[in-house]
């Protein structure tokens, strides 16, 4: 497993304690799981995504990743609509570990709220608590 | 006590090297309030000989052939099984494992069920089979389970002519859920009434026995259809698994789900189990089957091997989410399953399927010959539902006393079958034992 | 030093069953033809299975290879954690297969088959003395089958006194078993932390224990190995609550004859019959689940029941708030009856000291690893002790490369990364089958396990390799699952 300084953060995005990555891409926001998370679980082996037009509350559950011996839930960083999910995932989960910033992104949402993406955390304070959680 | 190797010597030297002065000492975490100070009020040890005398005497108090000659089928069949699947099968090295949760010192069972996977899923004519549940009834609740998870709807419709036990342990396992579980009504044929299917609004499951509690082979093709018209899954369940050695299998009907009962398959009925729940699937629903699957890798060296699979799904990862909380299932049985298939073989079994159908045709037309009004007109495979002269039942108690089991009184099960019972006749019936029973019936 | 114990010896390969045989062959006898052909109409009939044709030989040969390449009780030491691999006698298998219970239908009317009630009626006796409890089930195929009849049995409880409730207290140390059968009865798992010295605190009971619980799951021993000492008070707070003990018997082997369950609090308790009762495990099952109650929750336990009448035994359906059926039939009978000539083979003094011996052999492994290996929690265990790869992390070592590496050695590995509670667990469950030479080899092995983790970790990293396969790829086959071939 990677140290927390070898955790690759881009500085661009935001990111939730949760450890989920958001990039606001005009109205719409990118979702996915950050090289910590990718890192922590290994393997993946079946990512399970939500269906494109759900709405989902931050904080709720909106996809399921899975390693051989694990399960783990991804929470919504920002309230908002499902727009579109990353089908090759489905077929292809390894791409969450080897890009997870670029093609491993997850969902694309409409959030309700485009504030919400500034309360998220900073690359920079994310990697803080990385390394309090350490 | 032979199977406790230690001698008092041990259990010095082991007290010593722990640190405790008695084996009383290992107990001390134990509260004096929580301590049994007693002895159990059991018998006495038993010597092997004795044992094997007592259980002996209790096994003398059976009715089982030759001496009694069984017509009774209802889900619990008598095929022969071959000696060599009861030699093999009893070798330790599969009967004192467990769960291969380290394949690489357990690719004999992984592999074995491996097989008993394919040749399930071939048999069945469905896609993936489970690695095996405890009996057909509880794999069918499990199927039902599966299908209101995959539709997301909250309602079963099942046939009347299925196994009642079967529609009782579905009952239970649906008490708590909250989901609704309703009965079709049975025709003059025997089989399944759908004629009112469409008035039941948004069912998940629409399930039929097929040969069904009363021998009748239902029309799955018909029943695949209705149920999908109406937004539902078709689970087919079944209690004699060697049907399709003969039937088109439920999975080439049309099925979505199939669960049902392997007995037939090399295992002896043992006073009803442990016996073997099947329970088969399509891919595209593989992630929702419950229960144990075995699935095929590579090693390091890149050689075929065996690994248990998809494990997420189950109750040691994802816990109260899982699809079951099954975790011990019947493996020993499955891998009795896969010997009598690979016994079988594709000719053979299609061959003792067509044994078994004739002989049971042979009673029924003979009974029928003899007076005996058969109650369903629809194609019966094995068992068939039949009256006798004089009442079904003072007859049945007659033929008792002569150490004949008649096949099962029906009048509890289904009150308008009050005078009926349910005949079951399988390979190891000889035609002088069935021309016997006719004679008795028809004096 | 004597032999080590693991070596390779000549693996032969085979093929799946489908890559041999030949069309028309057969390894089963079909009876003679005595009546006339009588066709179904074609379109109820299909083309039959595709399966292969083969002849008796390649099947024999086929199972027989394929047994050399599994590892069981009787090939050796088990000592897998909450799984108790005891020795399984061989005259339970040979009474098993008696004509009159293997070939026994089990709708043959009670006059007929009183043999087999007399048994069922008999273990029920036994089982009830051995738990403290009233009144039994024999029914449940499984473990988990038994808590699902427990918790529908809750449930049943609760719907009668009109207030049913929506949690179930479950510690952090249960299995998975526990929150999943909860859940088909609609209860949400509430975990319940166990405390410094790995048992529950009653303080943390009565903290969550409200209005809304059903009662609580509690293993005990747990599967920390260690007793459950505040079950008295634990139990005292639920049932002021309005709630009921759930007992989850899978380590009952700890205590026969020691502990009664129902004395001290449990109002419920499935037992293992697979495990403590020395009923074979079968590479995944069948095993035997029974549950038993006090008195009051009796009329809740599954139909038919045993009933004896003036020496008769008969099975009697009833009982109007029964849950229902779990089975098609009376339960798992060719496992019942195995654990039962186990009691009768044991006696009550017998089944003490399996109890004993069981918790004797456990503490002896603790004690002669405990420099090598870290403890989880640093306590005298009951049947089995839990440690942790804390102290082979400088090596980079971990948990399941020693467990393949002990695979070399000769030995099963015990159950890791369970309970959940300590990180990188090592579950050692001896049982009280194995001579004291047997321990000694074992802890001799891992040691040298924990010596090589240290001197040459890559051989530890490269184990298996030994066995007719190397360490497989389970990413592989969770990623594109190949289910049947």
């Amino acid at each position: 497993m990677k140290k927390i300084e070898e955790i690759h953060l881009p500085e661009e995005l935001r990111y939730s304690a949760d450890h989920e990555w958001v990039r606001l891409e005009g109205e719409l926001a990118r979702v996915g799981l950050t090289d910590y998370a990718q890192d922590q679980l290994g393997d993946v082996v079946y990512v399970e995504l939500p269906s494109v037009g759900a709405h989902i509350a931050q904080g709720a559950v909106f996809a399921t990743v899975e390693s051989v011996k694990s399960v783990s839930e991804c929470y919504m960083p920002v309230s908002g609509e499902v727009t579109a999910v990353n089908g090759p995932l489905a077929d292809d989960p390894v791409l969450l570990n080897q890009n997870p910033y670029g093609d491993g992104w997850m969902i694309l949402v409409k959030p309700d709220d485009p504030a919400d993406h500034s309360r998220l955390l900073t690359a920079e304070s994310y990697r803080s608590r990385l390394k309090g959680e350490a | 006590m032979r199977y406790l190797p230690h001698t008092e010597e041990d259990i010095a030297a082991m007290l010593v090297a722990i640190g405790a002065r008695s084996l009383d000492d290992l107990f001390a975490s134990i509260p004096a309030d929580c301590r049994f100070g007693g002895a159990l009020d059991l018998p006495a040890a038993l010597s092997e000989s004795a044992l094997e005398r007592r259980i002996g005497q209790m096994a003398g108090r059976m009715a089982v052939s030759p001496e009694y000659a069984l017509f009774l089928g209802a889900g619990s069949y008598d095929h022969y099984i071959p000696a060599t699947v009861s030699s093999l099968l009893g070798r330790s090295e599969f009967v004192t494992s467990y769960t291969p949760y380290q394949p690489e010192m357990l690719q004999g069972t992984l592999q074995g069920i491996y097989e008993y996977q394919t040749l399930t899923a071939r048999l069945l004519g469905m896609e993936v089979a489970t690695a095996s549940h405890y009996d057909g009834a509880t794999a069918l609740a499990e199927a039902i389970l599966m299908a209101v998870r995959i539709t997301g709807k909250k309602k079963a419709v099942l046939s009347r002519a299925i196994h009642p036990h079967y529609r009782q342990v579905v009952r239970t396992y649906f008490a708590p859920t909250g989901y609704e579980l309703l009965e079709l009504p049975v025709l003059e044929t025997g089989l399944t009434d759908f004629s009112r299917l469409e008035e039941i609004p948004d069912p998940a499951a629409v399930v039929v026995q097929s040969p069904n509690f009363f021998g009748c082979i239902e029309n799955l093709r018909g029943a695949a259809e209705k149920a999908h018209s109406v937004g539902a899954l078709l689970v087919a369940g079944f209690t004699e698994a060697l049907a399709f050695g003969l039937l088109k299998s439920p999975g080439s009907e049309g099925a979505d789900i199939v669960a049902g009962e392997g007995q037939s398959l090399g295992i002896p009925r043992s006073f009803g189990g442990p016996a073997l729940g099947m329970l088969a699937g399509l891919k595209k629903h593989m992630r929702n089957l419950p229960g144990r699957l075995v699935g095929k890798t590579k090693d390091r060296d890149g050689k075929r091997g065996f690994v248990l699979t998809l494990a997420t799904r189950e109750q040691h990862i994802r816990r109260e989410k899982a699809t079951s909380n099954i975790c011990s299932n019947n493996s020993l049985n499955a891998l009795a399953a896969a010997m009598a298939m690979a016994s079988l073989g594709g000719t053979g079994i299609r061959e003792l399927a067509s044994l078994n159908h004739d002989k049971a045709e042979y009673l029924k037309n003979a009974l029928r010959d003899a007076g005996c009004p058969v109650r369903f007109s629809g194609a019966t495979f094995n068992e068939f539902v039949v009256g006798f002269p004089g009442g079904f039942e003072a007859r049945y108690r007659r033929l008792l006393d002569r150490k004949i089991v008649a096949g099962l009184p029906l009048g509890a099960y289904y009150p308008e079958l009050a005078d009926c019972g349910l005949l079951c006749v399988t390979e190891t019936c000889g035609r002088e034992e069935m021309d016997r029973l006719v004679r008795e019936v028809a004096t | 030093m004597s032999e080590a114990l693991g070596t390779t010896g000549l693996i032969l390969n085979e093929p799946l069953l489908w890559e041999r045989g030949k069309k028309g062959r057969s390894g089963f006898s079909i009876p003679d033809r005595d009546v006339p052909s009588r066709p179904l109409p074609l379109e109820m009939t299909g083309g039959g299975p595709d399966f292969p044709d083969l002849s008796e030989i390649e099947v024999v040969r086929h199972y027989t290879r394929l047994s050399t390449w599994n590892f069981g009780v009787d090939t050796g030491f088990y000592p897998l954690g909450s799984c108790t691999m005891k020795y399984n006698p061989k005259i339970n298998e040979k009474l098993a297969g008696l004509r009159g219970f293997a070939a026994a239908h089990p709708l043959l009317p009670a006059e007929l088959s009183q043999g087999a009630l007399q048994l069922m009626f008999e273990l029920e006796r036994f089982l009830s003395e051995i738990t403290g409890l009233d009144a039994l089930t024999l029914q449940p195929a499984a473990g988990a089958q038994g808590e699902l009849t427990g918790m529908l049995i809750i449930h049943a409880y609760h719907r009668l006194r009109g207030k049913q409730k929506t949690k179930i207290l479950i510690p952090d140390t249960a299995h998975g078993t526990n929150p999943a059968s909860a859940a088909i009865c609609g209860y949400a798992p509430v975990p319940v932390p166990s405390g410094p010295d790995g048992i529950i605190a009653p303080e943390t009971v009565e903290a969550l224990m409200d209005s809304e619980t059903a009662g609580i799951m509690i293993t005990n021993p747990n599967t920390l190995g260690l007793f459950e000492a505040n079950i008295r008070e634990i139990a005292r707070i639920v049932h002021e609550r309005g709630g009921l003990v759930y007992g989850d018997g899978a380590n009952m082997n700890a205590v026969m004859g020691i502990v009664k369950p129902g004395e001290i609090g449990v109002d419920i308790l499935h037992l293992n019959l697979h495990k403590t009762f020395s009923t074979p495990h079968g590479g995944g099952g069948p095993g035997a689940g029974p549950v038993a109650v006090r008195k009051d929750l009796a009329r809740f336990l599954p139909i038919p029941r045993v009933v004896e009448k003036n020496g008769a035994y008969e099975l009697r359906e009833d009982f109007p708030e029964s849950i229902g059926r779990v089975l098609a039939f009376h339960g798992h009978f060719g496992i019942l009856l195995r654990a039962c000539a186990y009691i009768l083979s044991m006696g009550p003094d017998g089944l003490r000291d399996a109890s004993r011996m069981a918790v004797l052999n456990a503490n002896y492994i603790r004690e002669k690893l405990r420099d090598v290996l870290h403890l989880a929690f640093d306590r005298p265990c009951m049947h089995e002790c839990v440690f942790s790869d804390q102290n082979q992390q400088p090596t980079g070592i971990t948990t399941l490369e020693m467990a393949k590496r002990l695979i070399d050695y000769g030995y099963h590995p015990p159950t890791i990364y369970f309970p959940l509670v300590v990180h990188g667990a090592i579950m050692i469950e001896p049982t009280e089958t194995e001579t004291k030479e047997d321990l000694d080899a074992f802890i001799a092995a891992f040691r040298s396990v924990a010596r090589e983790a240290a001197d040459s970790p890559a051989v530890v990293r490269e184990a298996p390799t030994r066995c007719k396969v190397k360490r497989l790829d389970e990413t592989a086959a969770a990623r594109n699952p190949c289910l049947a071939g």
